[in-house]
């Protein structure tokens, strides 16, 4: 027997960002801008996707990926506003990956503006999956505290987009909006930060504003 | 904890290159992992243990060469190691930094014995 070595200089998550390069350039060769959101459980993921669908539904085309370890339940409060929702169960994996949104792909209507993954819930391992998004939105809601940025920096540095959530409860917890902002923003200067309330309405319609531009730039016509 | 995840994603890359080499046995596995790639190193190896028995890599050691968050400041040029997730230059302040190491998860080569 001789010994050898082998150099291989691989990516080890290169076959997941192949992938989700794949369905990057597929969706937006059709004009669909894909928004990946990730937060920790109970942030508001669904609860946001509920205002965004119900304001951006009468102007374009959705579709919702729902990823959790068990139950349909995401999917539903989707289907009940009227847009399509695919629901994948990971069965106890903590991320979604790129090959299980794109199994998806073919059953998914080509003529969508809008592609809206949202991911387990988990400020963690998400954010080393792409998924094969233009647009990464990364939650963080007042109850869980302003200092949450920097004890969890990959999902913040990893992120386009910070939403700031359940903004109507600011007055009753130790939670500063703005502490949290620019913690966020010495993470990643490049952040677009938007405040929100599922319960009062509050920075919805900007943020949907935000996605429309997001998706003009993508098809080229703002 | 995604570790699990990535040490399989690792194995098939492992298992493909000692295949294509006929290896008989894989002695060493060895990866760059940045200090922001958001896996630990620990758990690494733990789940690399887990998943090389019964497999040729059933005594193969994994190697993990642990890369600093190395940024260079565009305003000021400097380039510095970040010890805190704190996106400003230390030189100058400026936080329009390009990334040069520190992200990675990298395989960068295997020790194998061939017949």
């Amino acid at each position: 027997m001789t010994k050898k070595e082998l150099i291989v200089l691989e990516d080890v998550l290169g076959t997941n960002k192949k992938i989700a390069a794949d369905i990057r350039a597929a969706l937006g060769a059709r004009g669909i801008l894909a928004v990946n959101l990730m937060s920790s459980p109970g942030a508001g993921k669904t609860s946001l996707l509920e205002r965004i669908v119900e304001g951006l539904k009468p102007r374009a085309h959705l579709a919702v990926i729902e990823g959790d370890i068990e139950t349909e339940r995401d999917a539903e409060r989707i289907r009940a506003k009227g847009v399509p929702a695919w629901q994948i169960t990971t069965g106890g994996a903590c991320h979604l990956e790129a090959k299980m949104v794109g199994k998806l792909l073919p059953e998914i209507d080509a003529d969508i503006a809008f592609l809206f993954i949202e991911n387990v819930g988990n400020l963690v391992c998400p954010a080393s999956y792409e998924l094969g998004e233009h647009l990464r939105l990364v939650l963080l809601s007042a109850p869980e505290g302003d200092d949450k940025p920097k004890k969890y920096p990959k999902a913040f540095t990893t992120s386009d987009v910070l939403v700031l959530t359940k903004a109507d409860l600011f007055p009753y917890l130790p939670f500063d909006p703005e502490k949290a902002k620019s913690e966020a923003l010495e993470l990643n200067p490049r952040l677009k930060v938007f405040v929100t309330s599922a319960v009062t309405g509050e920075g919805i319609e900007a943020l949907i504003d935000y996605l429309l531009e997001r998706r003009g730039s993508l098809t080229g016509h703002a | 904890m995604h570790e699990l995840s990535v040490v399989s994603a690792l194995f098939s890359t492992v298992l493909e290159s000692a295949g294509k080499h006929q290896a008989r046995e894989i002695t060493l596995v060895k990866i760059k992992v940045g200090r922001l790639s958001g896996v630990v190193p620990e758990l690494l190896v733990s789940a690399f243990d887990m998943y090389k028995k019964d497999t040729i890599a059933d005594q193969a050691v994994l190697e993990i060469d642990l890369l600093p968050f190395r940024v260079r400041c565009r305003a000021c040029g400097v380039e510095s190691v970040l010890d805190e997730f704190i996106f400003a230059c230390p030189s100058c302040g400026a936080a329009d930094l390009e990334i040069l190491q520190g992200t990675e998860l990298f395989l960068e080569k295997i020790e194998v014995e061939i017949d």
